[in-house]
């Protein structure tokens, strides 16, 4: 694999092709928010927070666009803005979105403090998950369990332990509680130890 | 027919089923497309098989069932050859006279045929009718010539001549070129230049040894037919699978040649049963013959096709969720780069494209690049299948030229509106799409104008709204569908959505806030450029278009609540007018909630407190009378005093 030369921020940077922009940023040491990636994690791309503005492409085809960039890949030649008014504005949008979902996570209240993020700008509907996938992704990419999963779809996806699994699996583990920005996760699975436990242990 | 080896092979096959085959013997093909079976054509076309038996002439006329010819709501839709007359909603019982009339006496029967509202003349030919003399059926009408699960009847129009052309007169990049001269865009939605997107594929690699292949364990690159079609109300993928498999093989087959393709999928939605059954009796039919398979036609080709059935979810037509599907993977996006076209299904370098896309390849490499390009506009070529729906005459799917007006299409292919009520609206490219008004009736259609105006192509939906249509609720319906219709993964779609469903819901409802416009406009600018697909990037646009042409309709809720279309139910109210009641009772005695007062000789008055503002009211009240009026953002006026109320009859004749 050969090294492409971008620039982010005003500044060069040489990665190795295929490295997320995220990955770049980080080599210079320029931190960009981010809630859904996580070190041992594929990317998700799930979040938006960690947007960036890109312009690419030769002089023919050049074109800016915001790209989440966890998922998106470093581009020879490309030049990277990691913060601009606009960003600012989305990602306040965003934080201002998932704090109307779980306005008690201490993760999003600082976030929000850095952004400056309204806690009441939406309309308030807690149901404490924000869907950063990151109990799903670790129980199926790191533990191989698939114990916790995502159910149904659009607005009324939410995580959900599949208590055939779980029920064996995680008493033992729950390694992924740590990794949950609100108190969902540990709320949805003492939920099921309720629905479960009193017949399997018993 | 036994397997066909050779082009020299195909045009002796074809000249020998031509050879059997008389122009001016009569014919009766029978519409078995979906909306046709729906009102009973199977029967129609079991009646006419028995009839034709019975009078002895079966030697001499031919019978077929074809797929759909658009004007399904006038169906079941029968078309006696070659004189081309066309007779609508027949049934079964009507067979005998039409077999004895039509066929043996070589008259008309009259009261089949269409009926021109505007002339008040009857129309013989399907042609003439003005429903599809405005169209070009160009991909679309071979559907009605052709039994689409005869593979002699797909030679006999000219089948398989332009894959054979494909494969010994053309190489793969002449093929690209040819379809890159055609001007053609992808029918999925986005228009993206097929023959562009060809040449990426072809020129991607495949991994050796791939990243895992999958089940299948095959490598190289792969073709696929999406047949998703998630939109509502849309069926014309639906109708050329049904109607027309062996030209959307065709395509595919010449596809996979100019990409370097070992391997086709189509993926069909779950509910296409007689689209999953057509092109899996399609495909045997080509592997039998070699059209299909080993060796295609002789030429070395190696290529085979799968037939998928999806889950049916909306975003299951995206392309990348499409393709996980395909992988046996939850339907959801994910980024691009990269594209399938360089990593596809199960990592190998993948070519998608729409139905109508694939089946508008056979006639470029046919008829040439140039005959294609010479229809549409400067950058919309070819022609674009419809499905017209909604407060409109005529419904049914229309394949038009890029570039007709919309005008045309509404008034004169669709009719206009029907009871006498106004244009509005048309709402185009899918749930996703938006709202045109009447002041861009005059709009030309293609892919760029279309969303020039704040809408889009999309899958080729057409819904007409009329004046008693409420923009706002419009809007707030479609992304109440999109709500359902995310993947909810990522937060702009899932959560924007959520919240502008909300805030469209309150307005609606009179509770609209200061500050509710800016937040809705705030969402769609994220949603618009921060989400993962372009389910998410496209959503916000049925807010963004309706309240780009009819802003003054939100000012309306919000402020005043008042909705000027006397649609949204929480903010009208229902009155009657107490000079044109004339105590007739039929209002009280209708009214599920007792809430009208009055009597014999009395006015009626509405309680308001009681009125759950059902329209039973309006709808009885009779047109002669028409006491019953629906109000909204201005008071209720106050009732008449109950001296006021007593109707004094005058029974005398009254003397002028
Ligand atoms: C939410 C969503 C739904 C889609 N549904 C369909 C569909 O039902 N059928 C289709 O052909 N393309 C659909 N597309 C477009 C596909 O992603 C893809 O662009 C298309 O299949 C490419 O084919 P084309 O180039 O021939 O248009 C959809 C896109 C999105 C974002
Ligand atoms: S934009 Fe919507 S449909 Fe597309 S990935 Fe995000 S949540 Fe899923
Ligand atoms: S960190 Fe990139 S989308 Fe969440």
């Amino acid at each position: 694999m050969s090294e492409i030369q971008l620039e982010i921020d005003g500044r060069a940077v040489r990665v190795e092709e295929g490295t997320t922009i995220l990955a770049a940023a980080r080599k210079l040491g320029i931190a960009i928010p981010t809630l859904c990636d996580h070190d041992g994690l594929e990317p998700y791309g799930a979040c938006r927070l960690c947007i960036v503005e890109v312009d690419s492409g030769g002089p023919a085809s050049r074109r800016s666009r915001v790209a989440a960039s966890c998922v998106a890949p470093a581009e020879a030649g490309a030049v990277v803005r990691t913060r601009t008014e606009k960003l600012d504005r989305f990602r306040r949008t965003l934080l201002e979105l998932e704090l109307a979902r779980a306005p008690d996570s201490p993760r999003l209240q600082e976030l929000a403090r850095e952004h400056g993020a309204r806690r009441d700008h939406f309309d308030g509907d807690a149901s404490f998950c924000i869907h950063c996938g990151l109990c799903v992704r670790y129980c199926a990419e790191v533990k191989q369990l698939h114990a916790v999963g995502f159910i149904d779809r659009g607005i009324r996806k939410e995580i959900s332990f599949l208590p055939e699994i779980a029920g064996r699996e995680c008493e033992a583990c729950k390694e992924c509680f740590p990794l949950c920005p609100t108190s969902y996760l540990q709320a949805a699975y003492v939920l099921m130890r309720s629905f479960v436990v009193p017949s399997r242990m018993k | 027919m036994t397997r066909i080896a050779s082009p020299t092979e195909l045009e002796r096959i074809r000249a020998e089923v031509l050879a059997g085959r008389d122009p001016e013997r009569p014919h009766v093909a029978v519409c078995v497309g979906t909306g046709c079976l729906a009102t009973g054509a199977r029967a129609v076309l079991a009646a006419f098989e028995a009839a034709i038996a019975e009078q002895g002439i079966d030697a001499t006329v031919g019978v077929r069932g074809t797929g759909c010819h658009g004007f399904c709501e006038r169906g079941p839709i029968v078309v006696i050859e070659p004189a081309e007359i066309c007779y609508l909603q027949v049934k079964p019982e009507d067979v005998p006279e039409l077999v004895r009339e039509t066929l043996v006496e070589k008259r008309v029967v009259e009261r089949l045929l269409y009926l021109d509202p505007r002339s008040g003349e009857r129309v013989v030919r399907e042609s003439d009718i003005p429903f599809y003399k405005h169209q070009k059926r160009l991909i679309f009408g071979p559907n009605r010539t052709i039994d689409p699960t005869s593979l002699e009847d797909y030679l006999a129009i000219g089948g398989f001549r332009a894959l054979a052309r494909a494969l010994f007169k053309r190489t793969p990049e002449q093929v690209i070129e040819e379809v890159k001269a055609a001007g053609l865009r992808g029918r999925g939605g986005a228009g993206f230049p097929t023959g562009v997107k060809w040449g990426l594929a072809r020129e991607a690699e495949c991994e050796p040894g791939g990243r895992s292949s999958g089940a299948s364990g095959a490598s190289g690159k792969v073709v696929v037919v999406n047949c998703d079609e998630g939109d509502p109300g849309a069926y014309m993928d639906r109708s050329l699978m049904e109607g027309n498999p062996f030209c959307v093989l065709e395509g595919l087959t010449i596809g996979a040649y100019a990409i370097g393709a070992s391997e086709g999928y189509i993926y069909v939605r779950q509910e296409y049963g007689l689209a999953v059954e057509n092109v899996g009796r399609a495909l045997r039919r080509l592997e039998e013959v070699g059209l299909l398979g080993d060796d295609v036609l002789g030429s070395g080709l190696s290529f085979r096709v799968k037939v998928h059935r999806g889950a049916g979810a909306f975003v299951c037509g995206e392309e990348t969720a499409l393709l996980l599907s395909l992988e046996g993977k939850p339907g959801e996006p994910r980024t691009r780069p990269p594209y399938p076209a360089v990593r596809g299904l199960f990592g190998r370098p993948t070519n998608i494209n729409n139905v109508e896309t694939w089946a508008a390849v056979p006639r470029i490499v046919s008829e040439g690049a140039a005959a294609f390009a010479a229809i549409g506009t400067a950058g919309s070529k070819g022609t674009k299948i419809f499905s017209l729906v909604g407060k409109i005459t005529n419904t049914g799917l229309v394949e038009v030229p890029m570039g007709i007006p919309l005008r045309e299409i509404v008034f004169e292919i669709g009719g206009g509106i029907p009871g006498g009520m106004r244009f509005k609206a048309v709402q185009t490219g899918g749930p996703s799409g938006g709202c045109i008004p009447e002041s861009q009736l005059d709009l030309r259609v293609d892919f760029d104008e279309l969303t020039r105006a704040g809408s889009m192509m999309g899958s080729g939906g057409l819904i007409v709204m009329d004046e008693e249509t409420c923009m706002v609720d419009v809007a707030r319906y479609f992304i109440e569908f999109l709500t359902d219709e995310s993947c909810g993964k990522c937060a702009p779609c899932r959560e924007g959505l959520r919240q502008m469903h909300r805030i469209l819901t309150r307005i609606t409802r009179g509770e609209g806030r200061e500050g509710d416009l800016e937040r809705l406009l705030e969402l769609s600018a994220l949603a618009k450029e921060v989400s993962l697909c372009a389910l998410g990037g496209t959503a916000p646009n049925p807010f963004l278009s309706t309240y780009r042409y009819f802003r003054e309709e939100y000012e309306a809720h919000v402020k005043e609540k008042r909705c000027p279309a006397l649609a949204c139910k929480a903010l009208v109210r229902y009155v009657i007018d107490p000079a044109r009641c004339t105590a007739c009772l039929i209002c009280m005695r209708k009214c599920p909630e007792g809430a009208i007062d009055g009597g014999k000789h009395r006015i009626h008055v509405i309680v308001q407190e009681k009125c759950t503002s059902c329209g039973t009211c309006l709808e009885v009240c009779p047109a002669r009378f028409g006491a019953v009026r629906k109000i909204s953002g201005v008071p209720v006026p106050p009732p008449p005093s109950e001296e006021e109320r007593v109707i004094v009859r005058k029974k005398k004749a009254a003397a002028p």
